[in-house]
């Protein structure tokens, strides 16, 4: 079942927390949300559940308009950062408890349970309570609370961001299998860490303030950013602000040779490079400058380069012989690698 | 370790001359019939006089009757506190612990006004009755459920209420399931405490069913100074203490099994 947002606007007191969002998830499909805390994204998953009321704007599922329906008629399965499992239950009695509501026979509820449990793998876990579990167990007894109704949606909030790291790339790995066993379950899922949702999803909506800012496949939004915040939030471009020459852009003073498109020669624009696009020493586009800042990260390293008073961040080859602070250095960056955004493309 | 005793010494001295010794005192005084010498005479005359068990009686169901009105309305109240959003529900929280520290005469004595002989309703003339008196417990006492209840309420994760929501639970149900299972320990904490205050509770009595109600701290009251039935008092009085201690005895057990 697909879910669409048709201009959906949610405020609180006269403050727009969603501003007119249009969106479309299509079914079978796994849709992330990904923006920083307060860009809507949350709001709009709740918009969706039922628990916020949009103050303009409809939310259909599966072409069934629901934006006046309560939530516990929208069978819609949800999971959130703090798992909210019912403490006071088993994890068996947690994962009927919606099967019960639905007044589901003895031996369908068992059963269904059981499927649940299984598709979790928490099956030797269910006469347990939530409290003798681990972070990662009480989740995916929430996710198999939410998958026993059969839920033609799934809504995941932040779901992963309670766990530490390893746990975290673990429970990737099983959302991504879950869905390969469900794959005509739509997935919703919030999340304000781009590896979750470049892992995961099959297209990205990245919000910002309220808006949308760009929705497509995650390898649309990492080669053309349609904006500054879309590529500095996907996968950490340099946005470099430039003018626009004959064939390439002007930088700090020097002609860098990248494809300007249809933009007009003297015109303000930005230039975006992806850290790890960008090699140390002499090539073509170079830059030249001064290392301010280094970090080791294991396979590569970090460095925060000055030109001409604009930090120009490079991931670069773990390197046996690191400039020191204050070094003098030489980046360079193949012109198919960099992409030029209109100025004032800053947001929707 | 001796400085430790050193530190110790006063408040417990204090406790004992203040508290345990006269309590002791009354403990004494109930073996020690009018007549003189020590035996249980007195206790053997109170059983036995219809009075004291007619008191006995009134005060248990009364105290039961009005811990399970206080039960139910401070339940519903702090629900309605807690989960429905109106304007001022901070202000009626607020206003709970004003209230907590009323005396209980003056919710009496205002029910008066209203129920009273002279007061707006007066034609019910019921106040003087165990209703009452009853109805004038749950009114006191329904604020001392809803402080812990709200407490609890607040600790609860509305993520919980929502999950239960999208399960398709309806609001009966999820208070039915959730909410009142995950405030049972609340309702021991709030509702013990009830029952021991109505137990005890002297100064609504007075006010309002004097002539008619007669419980074990009445009956205290009116052998002590109107009859000067110093040992017969005594004797109703360690009555009282012990359901007092055992309830609370009761209450430890009973709380510590339900974790909380």
């Amino acid at each position: 079942m697909g879910i669409r947002f048709d201009s959906v606007t949610v405020a609180y007191d006269g403050n727009v927390v969603l501003d007119s969002l249009d969106l479309t998830v299509e079914p079978g499909e796994v849709m992330a949300l990904l923006g920083p805390s307060g860009s809507g994204k949350t709001t709009a998953l709740r918009a969706v559940a039922g628990f916020v009321r949009p103050v303009s704007g409809r939310v259909l599922l599966g072409g069934r308009d629901v934006t006046d329906l309560p939530p516990y008629q929208r069978g819609i399965g949800m999971v959130v950062q703090s798992y909210a499992l019912f403490p006071h239950m088993r994890v068996d009695e947690n994962v009927a408890f919606g099967l019960k509501t639905r007044r589901a026979g003895k031996t369908e509820t068992r059963q269904r349970v059981a499927e649940a449990l299984e598709l979790t793998g928490m099956a030797a876990y269910a006469r347990r309570h939530p409290r003798e579990l681990s972070g990662g167990q009480q989740q995916r007894v929430a996710i198999a609370r939410a998958l026993a109704i059969r839920p033609d949606v799934l809504l995941l909030d932040e779901p992963l961001s309670a766990l530490d790291a390893r746990l975290r790339s673990g429970m990737l790995a099983e959302l991504a299998r879950l869905h390969r066993e469900l794959p005509d379950m739509s997935m919703l899922y919030v999340t304000h860490d781009q590896v979750e949702a470049l892992t995961l999803a099959d297209r990205i909506a990245v919000m910002d303030a309220a808006r949308l800012q760009q929705c497509g496949t995650p390898r649309e939004l990492y080669r053309s950013p349609k904006n500054e915040f879309t590529a500095s939030f996907v996968g950490g471009a340099n946005v470099l602000p430039v003018t626009v020459g004959c064939g390439g852009v002007g930088f700090a003073g020097t002609e860098l040779k990248v494809d300007t498109g249809n933009a007009v020669a003297g015109a303000r624009a930005t230039l975006c490079v992806r850290p790890h696009v960008i090699g140390l020493g002499q090539g073509p586009n170079q830059l030249t400058g001064v290392v301010r800042e280094i970090q080791w990260r294991g396979a590569t390293h970090r460095l925060y380069v000055e030109v001409d008073g604009h930090s120009v961040m490079a991931d670069v080859r773990e390197l046996k012989d690191p400039p020191a602070l204050g070094d003098p250095v030489s980046l360079h960056f193949a012109a198919e690698d960099a992409v030029l955004l209109p100025a004032g493309a800053g947001h929707e | 370790m001796s400085r430790r005793l050193l530190w110790a010494l006063p408040p417990v001295a204090l406790l004992a001359l203040f508290f345990l010794y006269p309590l002791a005192l009354v403990v004494q005084q109930s073996f020690q019939p009018d007549g003189g010498g020590t035996s249980l005479r007195p206790y053997a005359d109170v059983f036995a006089s219809e009075a004291f068990r007619n008191a006995l009686w009134t005060t248990v169901w009364l105290a039961l009757a009005s811990t399970a009105g206080c039960l139910v309305l401070g339940f519903l109240l702090s629900l309605v506190i807690a989960f429905v959003p109106f304007p001022g529900a901070k202000a009626v929280a607020r206003f709970i612990d004003v209230y907590l520290s009323f005396p209980s005469f003056l919710i009496t004595l205002a029910l008066l006004f209203i129920y009273g002989t002279t007061g707006i309703i007066g034609s019910f003339q019921f106040l003087t009755t165990p209703w009452g008196v009853l109805l004038a417990e749950v009114t006191y006492f329904t604020p001392f459920v809803m402080r812990p209840l709200l407490a609890a309420f607040s600790q609860l994760d509305t993520a919980q209420l929502e999950a239960a929501g999208s399960l398709g639970a309806r609001a009966p149900r999820i208070i039915r399931r959730i909410i009142l299972p995950e405030s049972l320990p609340a309702l021991a904490a709030g509702g013990s405490l009830v029952l021991v205050l109505c137990l005890n509770e002297f100064g609504i009595v007075l006010f309002t069913g004097a002539k008619g109600v007669t419980t074990l701290p009445m009956l205290v009251y009116s052998k002590a100074i109107l009859e000067s039935d110093y040992p017969g008092a005594c004797v109703v009085a360690v009555v009282n203490v012990l359901i007092s201690v055992s309830l609370y005895g009761l209450y430890r057990v009973v709380s510590r099994r339900a974790g909380a």
